[in-house]
C-alpha cells in the first residue's frame, strides 16, 4: 500500500515536523503563538507576490514574512495598543491582501485550496529537495542559536547585559520561523501551520525537565502526528493536511493527564 | 577598613551621570564607586532612579552625561529586579544556573553549597519557593567567578527572617570571593550593618557615607522619616551583639558623612 506519494509525503511531513517543533517551543515559551499564525497568514501574500514577481515562491514568502516581522516592531514602539491586537490586524489584513492578489493573478497560476489548507499528498521530489535542504539549514541555526535564544527568552535585559546581542538573536529567530513557514505551507497549509508550531511543544511540555528535553519530545510527537495523520487520511480517506492537525490533538489531549497530574503532585 | 580601601581596586566608577526620559531628570550627576571587596549599598525610595541607575552602569542604558569607567575585563554577576519565573520553560535549577553559558557539574555544585541551596540541584524552578528562588537566583551570578555582583533588590518575596539570612550570606560571599557588590534596596534595616557604604539615591545623590552616618543624615530623615532612623538604630545594635565580627564599626567613621 505504500505508494511513492505516500512515501514523499511521509518524508516531507515527518521532514518539517521534526525542523518545526523545536522553534515550536520557543513561540510557547516566548508566548508568541499569534506571531506564528500572523507569520503563517502571511504566506498566501507572499506566494502571490512570488508570482506576480516570478521569483522562487518560497523566497516571496520568506520576503513578505520578513516585512511583516518589521512592521510589528515598527508599531510596538506606540504604547496605546497591545501586541497581540497588533497581531489581530496584521494577520487579518495579509490573509485578506492575499486572497485579494491570489484572485487579481491569472486563474489556474494559483491553486487557492492547496495553499491555504495544505496538499501534502501532491509532493515533488523538488519539494523534498527543498525541505531537507532548508530543513536542515533551520536545524542547524537553531542549534547555533539555541543557548543565546533561550538566555533572551529567559530574561532578555539579563542576556543584554550578559553580552547576548538580543536584538540580533531575535531577528534570527523570526528569519528561522518564516523560514519555517515557507517550507511546511504545502504540507499542512497556512491556515494550519501554527499548530504544527504550537501543539507539539505544548504536549511535549508535562514530560521534560528541561528546555533541551521538551525540544526533542516535541520534534518525536510532531512526527507521530504526522504518521497517524497521514495514516488516518489514507484510511478514512479524510483531508492530510486537517488529518494531521487532529492527529496531534488527540496527542496533545493525552498530554493533559500528564499536566494535570503534574500539577497536583 | 581603611587599610582595606586603600589597597582596593576600583572595579566601577560613575562620574556626573545625568539621565533624561519624556523631559524627567531621572538621574542628576551621580557619582559612585564600587572598589573590590566592599558592600555599596544604594537605597532611595520607589522611583529615586536606582534601577536606572543600575542599568546605566551595566551599560544597557547610554547616559546623557557622564561616563561609566570600569575595570579593565571586569566580569559582572547581575540579579535583575524582576526575575519573574516562568512554569512554561522546563528548568532545573542545575540548567538554570547554565543558561547563558556551560559550566562544570563542579561548579555548579560549588555555587550551589555556597548559597546553601546543595539539594536543589535537580528541583524544578518554577517549584522553588520564594526564598530558594532567591538564593538560586544568587547562586546564578556567582557563576564564572565574576569580580562584581549588581544585586537589585535581592531580597524580593522573602520573608523576614529569610531577608536577614540572604543579606548575611551575601556578606559572606563577599568575604569568601573578596568580589565587590553593590545592593539595590529600598528597605533599610536590614540591609545597613553589612554595608561598608550607602548611597542614598533620590535622582541625585542625597547622602552618602557609611551606614551609621547616612541613617542620621538630615537628607536621608527627610526621604523616609525619622522613624526609619531610630528603626535602623534598633536593629544595628541588635546586629552588632549577633554578629560582632562583621558588624562592628568604629567610632571614628561615625564623623565622615559625607554632604
Amino acid at each position: 500500500m505504500f505508494e511513492g506519494f505516500v512515501l514523499k509525503a511521509l518524508l516531507a511531513g515527518v521532514g518539517i515536523a521534526v525542523v518545526a517543533a523545536p522553534l515550536g517551543c520557543f513561540i510557547v515559551w516566548r508566548r508568541m503563538a499569534y506571531f506564528g499564525a500572523t507569520i503563517a497568514h502571511s504566506g498566501l501574500l507572499g506566494v502571490a507576490v512570488g508570482l506576480a514577481l516570478s521569483i522562487d515562491l518560497t523566497i516571496g514568502v520568506i520576503a513578505v514574512a520578513l516585512a511583516l516581522s518589521a512592521l510589528l516592531l515598527g508599531l510596538q514602539r506606540q504604547r496605546l495598543l497591545p501586541t497581540d491586537t497588533l497581531l489581530g490586524i496584521l494577520a487579518h489584513v495579509a490573509l485578506a491582501a492575499g486572497l485579494i492578489a491570489a484572485s487579481l493573478l491569472s486563474e489556474g497560476r494559483l491553486d487557492l485550496m492547496g495553499y491555504l489548507f495544505g496538499d501534502i499528498l501532491a509532493v515533488t521530489d523538488r519539494d523534498l529537495y527543498w525541505i531537507f535542504g532548508g530543513g536542515a539549514v533551520i536545524l542547524a541555526l537553531t542549534i547555533w542559536i539555541w543557548r543565546p535564544l533561550l538566555a533572551v527568552s529567559m530574561h532578555e535585559e539579563l542576556a543584554v547585559a550578559e553580552g547576548i546581542p538580543a536584538g540580533w538573536i531575535s531577528a534570527a529567530f523570526m528569519l528561522l520561523l518564516a523560514l519555517t513557514v515557507a517550507l511546511a505551507m504545502k504540507l499542512v497549509g497556512i491556515l494550519l501551520i501554527a499548530s504544527l508550531l504550537i501543539i507539539p511543544a505544548a504536549t511535549a511540555r508535562p514530560f521534560a525537565r528541561t528546555p533541551e528535553q521538551m525540544a526533542v519530545i516535541s520534534a518525536v510527537v510532531a512526527a507521530l502526528g504526522v504518521v497517524l495523520g497521514l495514516g488516518a487520511s489514507l484510511t478514512a480517506d479524510t483531508p492530510a493536511g486537517p488529518s494531521i492537525v487532529m492527529a496531534l490533538a488527540v496527542l496533545f489531549t493525552l498530554s493533559l493527564f500528564q499536566s494535570f497530574r503534574v500539577a497536583s503532585s | 577598613m581603611a587599610v582595606e580601601a586603600s589597597k582596593a581596586e576600583s572595579l566601577i566608577s560613575a562620574r556626573g551621570v545625568s539621565l533624561s526620559r519624556n523631559g524627567r531628570r531621572l538621574l542628576d550627576h551621580v557619582d559612585l564607586d564600587v572598589n573590590s571587596g566592599e558592600i555599596v549599598t544604594l537605597i532611595g525610595p520607589n522611583g529615586a532612579g536606582k534601577t536606572t541607575l543600575v542599568r546605566v552602569l551595566l551599560g544597557l542604558i547610554p547616559p546623557d552625561e557622564g561616563e561609566i569607567i570600569t575595570a579593565k575585563g571586569l566580569k559582572i554577576g547581575y540579579l535583575p529586579q524582576r526575575f519573574e519565573r516562568d512554569a512554561t520553560i522546563p528548568l532545573t535549577v542545575s540548567r538554570f544556573l547554565t543558561l547563558s553559558s556551560s559550566a562544570s557539574n563542579g561548579e555548579i555544585g560549588e555555587v550551589l553549597s555556597e548559597v546553601g541551596a546543595s539539594s536543589l540541584a535537580d528541583a524544578q524552578v518554577a517549584n522553588l519557593s520564594g526564598g530558594e528562588f532567591q538564593r538560586v537566583a544568587l547562586a546564578k551570578t556567582l557563576m564564572g567567578a565574576p569580580s562584581l555582583l549588581v544585586l537589585d533588590e535581592p531580597v524580593q518575596n522573602v520573608d523576614y527572617a529569610g531577608e536577614a539570612e540572604l543579606y548575611r550570606l551575601i556578606g559572606e560571599i563577599r568575604r569568601r570571593r573578596g568580589c565587590g557588590i553593590l545592593l539595590v534596596s529600598h528597605d533599610l534595616h536590614i540591609v545597613l550593618g553589612e554595608s561598608d557604604r550607602v548611597i542614598c539615591l533620590n535622582g541625585h545623590v542625597c547622602c552618602s557615607g557609611v551606614p551609621e552616618s547616612v541613617a542620621q543624615h538630615p537628607e536621608y530623615m527627610r526621604l523616609f522619616g525619622p522613624s526609619a532612623a531610630e528603626a535602623y538604630a534598633v536593629y544595628a545594635h541588635h546586629h552588632d551583639h549577633v554578629h560582632g565580627l562583621s558588624g562592628a564599626v568604629s567610632e571614628a567613621e561615625h564623623d565622615e558623612a559625607a554632604g
